[in-house]
């Protein structure tokens, strides 16, 4: 690798591997070159074996503490981790970057499963605010209640609350799915950028303000909606998606989705179409 | 950021200073400038509980200024003095700090705002609570001191509110502490977590109408609110629903009468809260961790919705 102490601020990011070019532009950098896949790889992963089961019991530990175990047990290549006594515990089960079966017995406090890449999570309670912040991969399941900012920011994944969610879910969102099996509270969509949230039940005031793309569904009544956001034509592939996704989400498997509402972005920005393609390839 | 907390017992009573201690404690990583006490005790109805200061707790982390322990017992003087004068009879008296005192007297008029119009006339001397149930107790440090402090761990009663305190608009002293008092309502007592932006133009208005503030904390802007709301006849709900669009911020409080329980939360739903609702308990705070103090089984919680208002009774 390259002295990045001698070279300069221009080719810097180069010697580090960030771009093959010189490039003169935002809109024109290539930040990932698939061909270079294998090459890539993330520190603190492991492989697992998901027939490889076992218990923890955090109820007397710190969130540090039932992290490093969680990490523990993944390095021994336990592949289903079955969490108990979580009690509301924040920050719970972070920076998970490989494949794993994840189950809590309880509910999470705020950012669980924050910064994920790959684990099935599955929480048989309640989670607190952000939730699943900044997903990349993956799918989480709640089978109860959610607070605010659920799911913020993330890239990838399937993110499902069986029951209501508080304000501001899918804030940030550059991809992945949202689905809520209950109500929404205000600014859901706020600034989303990319993916698509379905919610069941109502939602809130200012639905999609300030969105940029992306696509909401929404199956009851709407409180009012954001700057930018505007009604758009539920197409029968809209439909059909709707119909796997909440088939495979195991959530309003009945419901008519014919009815539905599709809010989308009412402006398109300038050159935003390309913006980061490999990143956009990657959520779609 | 502060954190908030409350419960309220319906049909029973139960030992809700350590409830709200376990609460707070939970909620102490938001804050531990100071903690504030609301606690609706089971009393015979028959006097009035004025929890009152003489001065500040000048401790460690305290921004406010020394003064003399015999000022104290000057100013005490004179609150015993100005008592005797408007008829009322001290029947029970502890002074628990120097500074800090817990009077149960005799007072059978109804109206309470000549009555601390006159107590607080007298400098450096501010009336915490009055009430017939209500006593607010608050001090610097976090809710385990302040409990042990006061020897808030036995007492039993219906319904309790409390808050952790991390100082951001004003002073770390006892005067900007939470919960504050509905002044001059008997029995109301508030806690806020947020910020409020026309505190000012609010403040101006409400002064005008004779309003009294004791700090420059933003949040006491709601009890004053509230107060001056049901001093012209409006409901404590009607009052808390008025005031999702005359407050301006963003704000979760609640606020506490007798024998009821409120929350409020902002039109952006900007600050948390999670609710525990049953048949005999509701219990809410900032962070699930502060319900799971009390109830470590496994419970249904949510966050109430944007502009949403709640009270329950006992």
């Amino acid at each position: 690798m390259a002295n990045l102490k001698n070279v300069t601020k221009k080719t810097k990011a180069q010697a580090m591997g960030m771009h093959t070019e010189v490039l003169t532009g935002r809109t024109q950098q290539k930040f990932f070159n698939p061909d270079e896949a294998e090459n890539f790889y993330y520190f603190g992963t492991y492989d697992v074996d998901f027939n490889k089961r076992t218990d923890l019991d955090i109820k007397d530990m710190t969130a540090a503490d039932a992290n490093k175990e969680i990490d523990n047990l993944m390095s021994q290549g336990y592949g289903t981790i079955v969490i108990k006594n979580p009690q509301g515990k924040h920050s719970i089960g972070v920076g998970i970057l490989n494949k794993l079966n994840l189950i809590f017995e309880g509910s999470l406090g705020y950012f669980g499963i924050g910064s994920c890449d790959g684990p099935t999570v599955r929480i048989n309670g309640r989670v607190g605010w952000s939730c699943a912040e900044n997903l990349m991969a993956g799918k989480v399941v709640i089978e109860k209640n959610a607070g605010s900012c659920f799911g913020a920011a993330i890239r990838g994944g399937d993110l499902i609350c069986k029951g209501s969610v508080g304000a501001r879910t899918g804030i940030d969102m550059k991809g992945g799915t949202i689905i809520i099996g209950g109500d929404a509270g205000a600014f859901t969509g706020f600034m989303m950028q990319r993916g698509r949230i379905i919610i069941l039940g109502d939602v809130g005031i200012n639905l999609g303000d300030s969105m940029y793309d992306g696509t909401i569904f929404v199956g009851g009544e709407i409180g009012s909606y954001g700057s930018d956001a505007v009604d758009a034509e539920l197409t029968k592939s809209d439909q059909d998606w709707l119909k796997r996704k909440l088939k495979v989400a195991e959530i309003g498997e009945n419901f008519n989705v014919s009815k539905m509402k599709k809010i989308v972005a009412g402006k398109k920005l300038w050159n935003y179409d390309n913006l980061e393609p490999t990143e956009k390839k990657g959520a779609i | 950021m502060c954190g908030i907390a409350g419960l309220i017992h319906r049909g029973k009573s139960s030992k809700v200073g350590h409830e709200l201690q376990g609460m707070l404690q939970a909620l102490k990583h938001r804050g531990e400038d100071s903690t504030g006490y609301a606690l609706y005790g089971d009393t015979d109805g028959k006097n009035f509980i004025m929890r009152f200061k003489v001065g500040e707790n000048v401790g460690e982390g305290s921004t406010s200024v020394s003064e003399d322990i015999s000022v104290y017992d000057e100013r005490k003087k004179m609150v015993d003095s100005y008592l005797a004068e408007m008829g009322a009879k001290i029947v029970k008296e502890e002074r628990t700090l120097p500074y800090s005192l817990r009077y149960e007297i005799q007072y059978d008029k109804k109206d309470l705002l000549e009555f601390s119009q006159k107590i607080e006339s007298i400098p450096g001397v501010e009336i915490l609570s009055m009430g017939k149930s209500l006593e607010v107790i608050k001090d610097l440090g976090n809710a385990k001191m302040v409990c042990d402090r006061y020897n808030l761990d036995k007492l039993v009663g219906t319904h309790a509110i409390g808050h952790a305190r991390m100082a951001t608009e004003s002073g770390v002293d006892i005067k900007s502490a939470h919960p504050f008092w509905g002044y001059p309502f008997s029995d109301v007592s508030v806690v806020h977590n947020g910020q409020l932006t026309n505190y000012w133009n609010n403040r101006r208005a409400l002064e005008n109408k004779g309003m009294r503030f004791m700090s420059e904390c933003d949040s006491e802007l709601i009890a004053v609110y509230l107060a001056e709301k049901m001093r012209d006849g409006a409901s404590l709900e009607e009052g808390m629903k008025e005031s999702l669009t005359g407050l301006d911020g963003v704000f979760t409080y609640f606020v506490a009468t007798k024998d009821s329980l409120g929350m409020a939360k902002d039109t952006m739903a900007a600050k948390p809260l999670v609710l525990y609702e049953s048949d005999d308990l509701v219990a809410m705070g900032s962070e699930e961790i502060a319900i799971r103090s009390i109830l470590p089984q496994e419970i249904d919680t949510y966050d109430p919705f944007d502009g949403e208002v709640k009270v329950w009774q006992i």
